[in-house]
């Protein structure tokens, strides 16, 4: 697995000149490997499970597991998953080159808010999330 | 007449704490609005913190109290059965607090014991309705009433409309959502752009509209929360956008100070403009800019909504 800072970089460097359907497999699979660290550095294998069709679907529902605040990145995911089908099915259509610039800024900002949370994992947890974290605090074992 | 058209004419106006600060813009405009459309907001006598983030993520069912106090307030004491809020923060609080008084037995006993130690009448779920600014607008004038009373139309307006996390996070507390035509989707809010297209705007494909902006990390994790607002605003700024349309106050302030933060600190400077939707949907109707308080906007967009034509 590569590490983050270059998938950052790849991600930095993507020129939407390119084919198009291979512009949006690439989009795809950064956003997968974003995905795999989270899902590796909550101690879990990453799925290769399919939902909807798509592993990065499986694997931000395998992230978000217990873990509401995840959620603050699932209309990015699906984003994701809808660009690549337009780029995939319509590569030729007018509009394909601005999808193709959009599906980047896409998997782009999943890049960032994971790297967010690898950095601090409480990002989402005080807004949409409404995570107590209290809950945390309290269950901490008293001392001995 | 629809239901709800003849619910919403008047409404419980709580406008929050932030309304009442940085995001007062966004509470000049609000009136404004429904002045000029014949719409009666009543606003909350002696209201209080709904709970924010600070006091929900120490002590959920404080907030919910809180919450709670202000939706009795308006129901027991007002005799309102509708309460406005424009503040997403707020807007999700007190439906969060509703849920939560619908569904678990321990928030009714917290909040029956404080609201008799606060010596109110205790909230009971169900008595009143809370909605967003967007719900009242689309309810109450709807698109064609919009396209009636436009005087100065938002046509070449490019519009990414931003509706931020806590309109339609967590799906769960907002029911009426997702219910099919005429109901707001959580997944692809399109309330106002429905709004702003009335009015003349033209919306832009946006895929980043619920996308996480770093919300509350915004003063503990500055960084992280620059580098995702710069990737909204240049998301905007490629989709064609010239104004990002906000319907929140912390977003709204997000967006604004990043903005500025990631010229400073990441070299990037981004010109697209942020504006309340209130404001735009006021100009469009005829307003002064300043009747919409763009003049407590942190960014300047006088020189553009005077290119416009809106000033």
């Amino acid at each position: 697995m590569r590490t983050l800072d270059d998938i950052g970089r790849e991600l930095d460097a993507l020129s939407t000149a390119e084919d198009n359907p291979e512009l949006a497999r690439t989009c795809l699979a950064l956003g997968e490997e974003v995905l795999e660290h989270w899902v590796t550095a909550r101690g879990a294998e990453p799925t290769h499970e399919r939902r909807e069709g798509f592993r990065l679907l499986a694997l931000h529902r395998q992230g978000a597991d217990k873990l509401p605040s995840f959620n603050a990145c699932r209309e990015t995911c699906r984003e994701l998953a809808y660009h690549y089908n337009l780029l995939m099915q319509q590569p030729d259509h007018p509009d394909a080159a601005q999808r193709a610039r959009m599906m980047v800024l896409v998997a782009n900002h999943l890049y960032l808010f994971v790297r967010g949370k690898m950095e601090v994992e409480e990002l989402g947890d005080f807004c949409c999330a409404s995570r107590p974290i209290r809950e945390r605090v309290d269950a901490k074992p008293p001392k001995q | 007449m629809t239901d709800k058209k003849t619910k919403y004419q008047e409404v419980a106006y709580y406008p929050g704490c932030a309304l009442e600060g940085g995001g007062h813009a966004y509470n000049r405009s609000t009136k404004a609005l429904g002045k000029k459309l014949g719409l009666k907001l009543k606003e909350v006598d002696n209201w209080n913190c709904c709970g924010a983030m600070e006091v929900k993520n120490i002590d959920p069912k404080l907030q919910t109290y809180l919450s709670s106090r202000v939706m009795s307030i308006a129901a027991n004491k007002m005799g309102m059965d509708t309460v406005m809020a424009p503040c997403n923060g707020c807007y999700h609080n007190l439906k969060k607090a509703e849920y939560d008084l619908a569904n678990d037995p321990e928030s009714v006993e917290v909040v029956e014991r404080l609201s008799k130690k606060s010596g109110h009448d205790t909230y009971q779920a169900g008595q009143v309705e809370t909605i967003h600014a967007l719900d009242w607008v689309k309810e109450t004038i709807g698109e064609e009433g919009l396209k009636e009373r436009v005087k100065n139309s938002l046509k070449d307006m490019k519009i990414a409309n931003y509706y931020g996390c806590m309109y339609t996070r967590p799906r769960h507390i907002f029911p009426e959502k997702d219910q099919g035509p005429g109901s707001e989707s959580t997944s692809k809010p399109h309330f106002m752009d429905d709004l702003l297209e009335a009015a003349g705007a033209e919306n832009v494909e946006f895929p980043l509209k619920t996308a996480c902006c770093g919300g509350a990390h915004t003063l503990s994790d500055s960084d992280t929360s620059t580098k995702l607002v710069l990737n909204i605003l240049q998301a905007a700024e490629a989709s064609g956008a010239e104004v990002i349309a906000t319907e929140c106050p912390t977003c709204h302030s997000g967006l604004e100070m990043h903005q500025i933060r990631a010229e400073a600190t990441l070299g990037v400077k981004t010109n697209v403009k942020i504006i309340y939707f209130t404001q735009l949907l006021g100009m469009a109707l005829g307003l002064k800019p300043k009747q919409v308080g763009l003049h407590e906007n942190v960014s300047d967009s006088f020189a553009f909504v005077k290119e416009k034509g809106l000033a």
